[in-house]
């Protein structure tokens, strides 16, 4: 298999597609799954692993691999859903095997059951502090890939992202791209009912990181953005780069993007999947209608 | 034996021992002024908790994704005369925010009550939601009270108690729809352990969840002609020596059943209580061997690792022969 390259926009959205039915067919076969927060995230996901990273689905211990780290790790689905569609793992053993003793998948990924997933991740707040130590390790032997970072904005107001945050841009690990998918929604609270971040992108900026906000649900924008990010350059070292992309949890699923907050976690049975794949086919071609 | 009874059946009452829990606490915000109540992102949009959320906000509070500061605002609160009690999944409260929990509650020794969900491998979501170290580590903690009530009403029982009780307490409950282990109304005392069925040939002394599985145990037990004790071990510390003792002399064969790591937990305390006493007794320990649960919800990892009734049985007779 060679390194995933899927070049124009309208391939990414039609991916994008894909994967939110992966992600959907998981809720109806492989049981409850965490689900508002996978739809949102999937745009620029499907954006890193098909066209930035150059992943290699059979090279996934490449030393020179850009890394992914999914810092939000109740998220796993989401990867779980891309693996799957490359070839690296079974559909059926996502759907019929999930969290079963013995198996692959469960609701929080484990390196070292699933292939491709760099670290094992649940508890918020651990992947950029992971991410820095993966930076100095890159920077130490001239290695000049990225390491991304997808984190939630409810997991932002865990603390030791700040440590992490504070740090990066005091020592310039500019091979750190972290992504907030602001989705505006925790597991209890939708925006700005109960923490107050005024601005997110000034909350980062004031820390020292180059701030982009973006509309995360526009495949041509997330393109713009991850294609002009800086070149990492350890000699003239700019900052860290931290990209918020505003999204709906439940992103491409009208009914959950109304409530996101019923979305954090759930299941389809048969009826509510076929009338999911007929929402997210509506999205989908909605977005390719979009221009740059 | 005490004056109750126990229930024996498969079918017995299943009750969500969070749901009881959360009505009992909005129980007590209500009636108790100086009751709080913290959480950390565990309002919910809707439903009893956030409705006390809105009604009394300096006293029932939700500090974010941020189980630190949700440990240290409750020993402040604590420090100011008020009855806290912090809730969230386990491991994030007893292993994330463990600086706050051994320096703001137990070395400052301010009356907070936490509430640690999810508690042992009930979660069903793998070792990062998984809780299977607290009774070890709050064990070794100075001036801390760790308790794991087995069903529904006991954490109503328990929570009743802990109001006049002094110090920091942490509480540990299950998943819930742990079915009930009671049926009847029974004597409550933190510290003191319940003999929850007689039995002459063994003991076993179960804690949490495993004490609806050691009476399934132990009904299966005696088809086989073995006659075996419970003791529900609900309070983990200070343990109740005596009642470890007397099962030591009384049976001499004592079998430990926990959903927590073999290592530190129930098992390890009874044998430095058993040791120190000089009681000569057989100890088996059934808990988590030593390793991460990757996968699986309980109804699976439960029979896996023997911790089912018809598990804890087979390991009783073994032991027993
Ligand atoms: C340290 C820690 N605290 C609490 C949780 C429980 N939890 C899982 S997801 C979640 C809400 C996360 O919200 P957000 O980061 O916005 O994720 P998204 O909306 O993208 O799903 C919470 C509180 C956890 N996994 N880890
Ligand atoms: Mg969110």
């Amino acid at each position: 298999m060679a390194k995933v390259n899927l070049k124009d926009v309208p391939a990414l959205i039609e991916k994008a597609g894909d994967i939110r039915k992966g992600i959907c067919r998981s809720a109806r076969y492989a049981g409850n799954v965490h689900i508002g927060g996978p739809l949102s995230a999937t745009d620029i996901t499907v954006a890193l692993y098909y066209k930035y990273m150059g992943f290699d689905p059979e090279d996934t211990e490449n030393p020179e691999r850009d890394m992914f780290i999914l810092s939000k790790g109740h998220n796993g689905i989401l990867l779980y859903s891309i693996f799957c569609d490359m070839g690296m793992h079974d559909w059926h053993e996502l759907w019929d095997n999930y969290n079963k003793i013995g198996h692959t998948f469960g609701p929080h990924p484990n390196r070292k059951l699933v292939r491709g997933i760099e670290v094992s991740t649940g508890s918020l707040g651990h992947g950029l502090n992971w991410c820095v130590g993966f930076a100095h390790a890159n920077r130490n032997e001239g290695i000049t890939s990225r390491i991304y970072c997808l984190l939630g904005d409810g997991e932002m107001e865990e603390g030791s992202n700040w440590e992490a945050i504070m740090y990066a841009a005091s020592h310039k690990l500019n091979n750190i791209v972290a992504i907030v998918d602001n989705n505006h929604c925790s597991a209890s609270f939708l925006s700005g009912e109960n923490i107050q971040w005024n601005s997110m992108a000034d909350c980062w900026r004031a820390f020292g990181w180059d701030v982009r906000e973006i509309d995360g649900t526009n495949m041509y924008e997330i393109d713009k953005t991850l294609a002009a990010l800086p070149a990492v350059d350890f000699d003239n070292p700019g900052k860290p780069v931290c990209i918020i992309s505003n999204t709906t949890k439940g992103q491409g699923v009208s009914y959950m993007m109304e409530r996101s907050y019923a979305w954090h976690i759930g299941g389809l049975d048969d009826e509510k999947l076929a009338e999911t794949e007929a929402l997210i086919e509506a999205y989908t071609a909605q977005q390719q209608e979009r221009k740059g | 034996m005490a004056g109750f009874t126990f229930n024996i059946t498969d079918m017995a009452a299943m009750m969500n021992a969070k749901d009881v829990v959360t009505k009992k606490i909005v129980e007590l915000v209500k009636e108790n002024p100086k009751v709080c109540y913290i959480n950390s992102d565990g309002t919910g949009h809707s439903g009893p908790i956030r409705d006390i959320y809105e009604a009394y906000p300096d006293r029932v509070l939700d500090v974010g994704i941020a189980e630190m500061n949700l440990v240290t605002v409750a020993a402040a609160m604590a420090k100011k005369g008020y009855i806290p009690f912090g809730q969230t999944f386990g491991p994030f409260l007893c292993v994330r925010a463990l600086d706050q929990i051994h320096n703001d509650l137990a070395y400052n020794d301010l009356p907070v009550r936490l509430i640690g969900t999810h508690g042992g491998l009930t979660s069903g979501y793998g070792p990062t939601h998984n809780t299977i170290v607290e009774f070890g580590i709050m064990n070794s903690i100075p001036n801390m009270t760790m308790i794991a009530p087995c069903d529904a009403n006991q954490c109503v029982k328990m929570l009743d108690a802990s109001l006049t009780y002094p110090g920091p307490i942490y509480i540990r409950i299950p998943r819930g729809e742990e079915p009930a282990v009671y049926n009847t109304d029974y004597d409550y005392q933190i510290g003191k352990a319940i003999e929850v069925k007689a039995g002459k040939d063994a003991t076993i002394i179960a804690t949490g969840s495993g004490v609806y599985n050691s009476l399934q145990a132990a009904l299966l037990l005696q088809e086989q002609g073995l006659d075996v004790a419970v003791i529900d071990m609900h309070t983990i510390k200070p343990i109740d020596k005596d009642a470890i003792v007397k099962a030591a002399q009384a049976t001499g064969n004592l079998i430990t059943v926990e959903d927590h790591n073999i290592l530190g937990g129930l098992g390890s305390i009874v044998a430095d209580v058993l040791m120190e006493a000089g009681v000569p007794a057989r100890l088996k320990k059934i808990g988590i061997p030593d390793t991460f649960i990757s996968l699986g919800y309980p109804e699976e990892i439960y029979p896996y690792l023997g911790f089912d009734g018809p598990g804890i049985a087979k390991t009783v007779l073994e032991f027993c022969k």
